[in-house]
């Protein structure tokens, strides 16, 4: 059975509200994409170096990142050799395998690290801008639905504005609120907030930071501080880390994956903007290279829009049009 | 990551090359799939990459490439003059208008640092053009947004309108507008929500806006990480509003930065300024012809050079020079050299604009600050006569120096014997140039 339809059957029954809004958010990823590819198909007949050159292109237009694509080129070639495929509309199940191979690579899945009876705390970092303070409050909503009890850390002492965002979030959400004055020390902050959810027998501790570029050794020493506070009150706390990316970041998204993994053991990615940008191949390269899991997407402004990340839904969703045009040939 | 710049990635080609000692046709190609993946690597959109490859090759390929000694500098020269030309060469100023106020309406996606950069340039505009500007807070949908802004605007001690997030953007414009003209403002500054560019009835809004208070200029806050995206984000916005300038944030980071060439391309807009740094005064004009360079990965020498000339006192310097040349150097002029080493800025972002200092050597040296803050502890814990003559300082003296700056005498004897070295080291060089060709406008930092 082809690979498409293994995945249309994973599918079939499964037609669930998240499968449909995954889709709906990659509209615009799959149709460039797929669209690119399909035009490729068209010019090329035979699978030649132009074909690939291009083809690279197409990768690199995903902002799949260089190496990555050079390293599926080759993968690509040696298997088109293996199986002497000659015409490039042959080509597109092997590309897609390849991607789902990637992505699937860990094989893990995107649950968290959650504590039985005990403070779960997730520590959120990332460079300016993102959507860390966002996806807490996302976060917040989820966990609170499932009727856990969360606290939040406004460990943002340095934006303007930043405090007073988390607590709208907080108040709209029905969550407390840890906070000190702005340009207070965000290592104290952790610290009143461990205390605070522990004395309210709270489940999970969401704590903000602030969004530092990661070339600025200082604040990531910063971060480094406020990871070796809170693993200091709580032993194996954070229990996670999770790194909040924007999906509209280029090739700079491996440094920001890659230097803040080294300051703070990130343990996990969340790739916001989803919705709006036209890429994901940002996520096959973060995982290619530095095996880090991405954890949720972002996929709209809603409270309710942040996903879990599913690699095959992913694929899914990225290859849709392909997987409809073979299971409808077979 | 292979974040190497352009010049390393040819130079693997040409050492190929070397063997065979002769250019072919075929090594230009090659030579161009580097350029081409450098330019990728950096974030420029792919599109606007073959474009510009096509017209380099023609460029390069017969006669220049061929004839040169040196192949690989010659294409990165063509390289670097053709981003340059790409870029818009010139440096352009923000709008003025006619009758105040001016208005300059800030739009983007969300995360660009719209809210940033409007206070950034609020204060640029009043620190280097002497104006009055006034701040509108219009975006009315991310939480505390208008704090922000309002947090920022009493910092900086300037106007900020806002009417609270229950009325509409397109009223709290006008309004601001009539506003800024009774208080006698002569720039407005709207501060509009992120959007995504596909965002039909948020992009309406931004026009009814536009429509309504007919800004002068319209400036787009690109993320300078952005990725391949930026063309259709940049395409779509300046669609639906003509923007007129665009401004790149978070350059201060160790993107390349591409982005910028994938959006001038797209929009032929001009791109403005350049956000540096989190701190409000950082926010710089822009220089398409460094950005050139820097997405190239060949180092920012004209910033560094600019940043000299304007930190450095020029005859202090040729004095200081003079004083280098006959090693009669003092520790007063040592910690006037300190002190104009600390006025260019912090040294890490110094080091990041020297060419050749790729990333991952600068990576293992971090500059330690606080060091040269223990070392000027020390001097100044000197008596001037300590300074002029540090022969004198004898063991009891130094306890007093240790104490007095709250290092160890180790630390002091450090500090002394790679003075005397330093000295020692400006006699040979001095004397070593004398054969030679004078060196150019040459004092040099005894720690650089």
């Amino acid at each position: 059975m082809s690979f498409f339809k293994r995945l249309k059957e994973k599918f079939t029954e499964q037609t669930d509200a998240v499968t449909e809004k995954f889709k709906e958010g990659l509209t615009k990823t799959r149709d460039s994409f797929v669209g690119r590819m399909n035009e490729l198909f068209a010019k090329y007949r035979t699978v030649d170096e132009d074909f690939f050159e291009e083809l690279e292109e197409v990768l690199i237009s995903a902002d799949v990142g260089v190496t990555t694509v050079l390293e599926l080129i080759e993968e690509l070639k040696d298997e088109v050799r293996l199986k002497n495929v000659k015409e490039t509309k042959d080509i597109g199940p092997i590309i897609s395998e390849k991607l789902a191979e990637k992505l699937d690579k860990t094989g893990e899945d995107a649950h968290l690290n959650m504590q039985e009876d005990a403070l779960t705390i997730i520590l959120f970092v990332g460079v300016n801008g993102v959507g860390k303070t966002t996806t807490i409050g996302k976060l917040a909503h989820r966990f609170k639905e499932e009727g856990k009890h969360v606290v939040l850390a406004a460990g943002d002492t340095f934006r303007a504005g930043a405090i007073e965002q988390l607590e709208v979030w907080g108040e709209r959400v029905g969550v407390d609120v840890v906070k000190q004055t702005s340009g207070s020390d965000p290592a104290a902050v952790m610290y009143d907030a461990i205390h605070s959810a522990r004395a309210k027998r709270a489940d999970v501790l969401l704590c903000d930071t602030a969004g530092r570029l990661q070339n600025k050794v200082n604040l990531m020493k910063e971060l480094e501080k406020v990871k070796r506070v809170i693993a200091r009150e709580v032993p194996n706390a954070p229990h996670e880390v999770l790194l909040v990316l924007d999906a509209t970041t280029g090739q700079n998204a491996l440094s920001q994956a890659k230097t803040f993994r080294e300051a703070t053991d990130v343990s996990g990615i969340v790739l916001t903007k989803l919705d709006g940008t036209a890429k994901g191949g940002i996520v096959l390269a973060i995982r290619n290279e530095l095996d880090i899991p991405v954890k949720f997407v972002g996929l709209g402004e809603g409270v309710e829009d942040l996903k879990p990340f599913d690699a095959n839904q992913f694929v899914y969703g990225l290859f849709q049009e392909l997987i409809e045009e073979e299971t409808a040939n077979e | 990551m292979a974040f190497e710049g352009l010049a390393e990635r040819l130079q693997h080609t040409i050492d190929k090359m070397k063997s065979r000692g002769k250019v072919t046709e075929k090594d230009v190609k090659e030579m161009m799939r580097e350029v081409r993946l450098a330019l990728l690597e950096a974030d420029v959109n792919f599109k606007v990459v073959k474009k510009f490859v096509n017209d380099v090759k023609e460029r390069a390929v017969g006669q220049e490439v061929m004839k040169s000694l040196t192949p690989g500098q010659q294409v990165i020269k063509v390289v670097n003059d053709e981003l340059t030309k790409l870029m818009g060469g010139e440096q352009s100023k923000i709008a003025h208008a006619q009758k105040p106020p001016t208005v300059v309406m800030m739009v983007g996606l969300q995360g660009a640092g719209k809210t940033t950069t409007t206070a950034k340039l609020a204060n640029h505009l009043r620190k280097h053009h002497n104006r009055q500007p006034m701040m509108v807070a219009c975006d009315i949908y991310r939480p505390a947004a208008i704090d922000q802004l309002e947090t920022l605007g009493k910092e900086l001690n300037m106007p900020v309108f806002s009417m609270g997030d229950k009325e509409k953007a397109v009223n709290i414009a006008t309004k601001a507008i009539e506003q800024a003209k009774e208080d006698h403002r002569d720039y407005v500054l709207i501060d509009t929500a992120g959007r995504l560019h596909v965002d039909e009835a948020l992009m309406n809004e931004l026009v009814e806006i536009k429509e309504a208070v007919n800004p002068d200029e319209i400036l787009l806050v690109v993320d300078a990480m952005t990725g391949q995206d930026a063309v259709n984000v940049a395409e779509s916005f300046h669609e639906s509003l003509g923007i007129t300038g665009v401004v790149l944030t978070k350059l201060d980071g160790d993107t390349r930065g591409g982005a910028a060439l994938s959006v001038k391309a797209v929009t032929g807009t001009p791109i403005k300024f350049a956000g540096m740094g989190e701190k409000i005064d950082q926010l710089e004009p822009f220089h398409p012809d460094r950005m050139a360079s820097r997405i190239l990965g060949m180092g920012d020498v004209l910033s560094l050079i600019e940043k000299a000339q304007t930190s450095v006192d020029e005859t202090r310097a040729r004095e200081l020079e003079e004083k280098m040349r006959t090693a009669d150097i003092t520790f007063d002029d040592f910690l006037e050299q300190l002190a104009q080493v600390r006025n260019m800025g912090p040294l890490d972002e110094l080091l990041a604009m020297i060419p050749g200092a790729n990333k991952k050597l600068l990576k293992n040296v971090q500059v330690d600050e606080s060091h040269i803050g223990r070392i000027e502890a020390i001097v100044r814990s000197m008596t001037s006569e300590e300074k002029q003559n540090p022969s004198i300082l004898n063991a009891s003296r130094k306890r007093r120096i240790a104490k007095g700056s709250g290092t160890s005498i180790q630390d002091v004897n450090r500090l002394l014997k790679q003075f005397e070295e330093m000295k020692k080291m400006m006699k040979q060089m001095t004397s070593m140039q004398k054969g030679k060709k004078k060196r150019k406008g040459g004092f040099q930092l005894p720690f650089m």
